[in-house]
């Protein structure tokens, strides 16, 4: 990561920190926002370019003050903020004059926060949004073109999701123990689906990808932080973290999308394949097996090439198939019948997909982009080429599209 | 804060209100959930309603007044009845909610009343 990439999301951090801190205490997220928000948008100006600032919740804060005090935000901003917002300053002052190198002079409130987003009575589609929103600072414009959705839309739903947190008076505090498993569950779908937005770069090849990557892996790290003993959170960013290493091998300088099993291994970065490992040692001492521990165990498998030269495909079998049985996704089951091909031979492979119930398959591009390299080679060239041009219809990466074309011109 | 537990009931179990042989549990439960809402200290109020085919809908048209009979919306569940309920937030308002008879009859909606002083 850069210098200015490295600023702007310490901006981040220190204005999630912030806005928790004041939503919890003030009970209205779009209040804190508001407080924040101008201190904010001049901290990602400034920082990048500038620097960080010895304590960048205290310049925040200052500023955000500034701002309250001088302009006539004050009147648009909640009444309820503006006590929590002094209280915070003063006591943040008075740390800083007794301690200046002192890192947290208050409670980090962000899980809290993380929770609330994922309760169960906010509609499903809106939670990893909300947490983008309130815990990162993404703007609706930005969450808008990660989400494919048109940025008006995408504000009014967060809006309403905020409004519906202040006014139906959902609670702040983290979920009693019973309910901690199926929220925490929520909070690592909504990072994952915020790491999956990143890494597809589903925004095509003519703008940037949609980097989430980074604040995703931030999340699971805060989660993994703040939950020492979730064997899940640990899971989540294990799978992540192999992910992760292989960036640099998944397109070739000019561009072009190199599927996993061609990859060069030398462009791996191994520093984060061992935390990875690491990471997953100590999530499966914890004895809580899962969906996302099992993920980065497949991972885990894949990684092995980079020093064995092979891949134990068998391995990969039984691991899908565990993973079928807990978490039966359609990318489980594609992944499950390629690794049932490697292992034995494609007629099998192909065995595995006609098995599948077909519905659901028919607008899944994995599913055709495998059943065309099944049949290909099977010698069945004409039902490769129409499995080819369905995954290809189906692809929203010029790269994975330009792979695939190549794939059945060479037939 | 107070909710409103609202009661959505299907047409079969409005007619258990009158029908002889199973009039008794339906009341009942109700009954039940009422004392058990009183002795929490969380009742605040409410009401029952006659069933939907009791029901007028009016609204005006350039000044004209047009009435129709039934209630405004013609879907399967209807609005029966509602329980005002006054607890700290939304998840013990669910709480409650899930214990409602009709949250296993029918459906149970919950929303927060608009404290008018407030405005």
């Amino acid at each position: 990561m850069d210098a200015r990439r490295a600023a702007e999301l310490a901006a981040r951090n220190s204005y999630g920190r912030l806005v928790a801190y004041l939503a919890v205490r003030s009970r209205d997220v779009s209040a804190a926002e508001d407080a924040l928000g101008d201190a904010f948008l001049a901290a990602l100006k400034t920082w990048p370019s500038q620097g960080l600032p010895a304590n960048p919740e205290a310049w925040l804060l200052v500023a955000a003050r500034r701002r309250l005090i001088d302009t006539n935000r004050h009147a648009r901003v909640k009444a309820a903020t503006i006590p929590a917002l002094e209280q915070i300053a003063e006591q943040v002052a008075q740390d800083l004059q007794a301690a200046p190198a002192m890192e947290t002079p208050f409670p980090d409130e962000r899980l809290k926060l993380l929770f609330l987003c994922a309760h169960p009575t906010i509609d499903p589609g809106i939670r990893t949004p909300l947490m983008l929103q309130t815990v990162l600072g993404f703007t609706a414009t930005d969450i808008a073109s990660a989400f494919l959705v048109a940025p008006a839309t995408m504000g009014q739903r967060l809006v309403r999701a905020k409004a519906k947190i202040r006014d139906a008076g959902i609670p702040f505090e983290l979920p009693a123990i019973a309910h901690l498993p199926e929220r925490l569950e929520a909070v690592l779908e909504a990072i994952y689906a915020a790491y999956n937005r990143g890494w597809e770069s589903i925004s095509g090849a003519d703008s940037p990808p949609a980097e989430l990557t980074d604040e995703a892996l931030w999340l699971a790290r805060l989660c993994v932080q703040l939950l020492p003993q979730a064997a899940e959170a640990r899971g989540l960013l294990a799978l992540m973290l192999y992910c992760e290493a292989r960036h640099a091998a998944r397109r070739s300088p000019e561009g072009a999308y190199i599927p996993l099993a061609q990859q060069d291994t030398a462009l791996w970065s191994m520093p984060m394949v061992q935390e990875a490992e690491a990471t997953l040692n100590q999530a499966s001492k914890l004895k809580q097996w899962g969906r996302f521990q099992l993920e980065a165990a497949i991972q885990s498998v894949h990684a092995q090439r980079a020093k064995g030269g092979t891949t134990d495909w068998a391995a990969l079998v039984q691991i899908y198939s565990g993973l079928v049985q807990i978490s039966p996704t359609l990318g489980a089951w594609v992944g499950r019948a390629a690794a049932i091909a490697e292992a034995h031979n494609p007629q099998r492979g192909l065995q595995a997909l006609d098995d599948l119930p077909a519905s659901p398959l028919k607008t899944y591009q994995p599913y055709w982009a495998l059943r065309g390299h099944l049949l290909a080679q099977l010698q069945q060239f004409d039902s490769a080429k129409a499995c080819y041009s369905q995954a290809i219809k189906l692809s929203t990466d010029a790269a994975v599209r330009a792979f695939l074309a190549h794939q059945s011109e060479e037939l | 804060m107070q909710y409103a537990i609202m009661v959505y009931e299907p047409e079969q179990e409005f007619a258990k209100r009158s029908d002889a042989t199973h009039q008794e549990a339906y009341w009942g439960a109700y009954q039940a959930y009422s004392q058990a809402l009183a002795e929490a200290g969380v009742a605040s109020g409410g009401t029952a309603l006659h069933p939907p085919h009791t029901s007028t809908t009016l609204w005006l048209e350039a000044g004209h007044r047009k009435v129709q009979d039934g209630p405004y919306a013609d879907t399967k569940e209807q609005l029966g009845g509602m329980f005002i309920v006054d607890v700290p937030n939304l998840d013990v308002a669910l709480d409650w909610a899930a214990r409602c008879p009709a949250a296993t009859t029918g459906r149970v909606e919950v929303r927060p009343l608009l404290p008018m002083d407030a405005g």
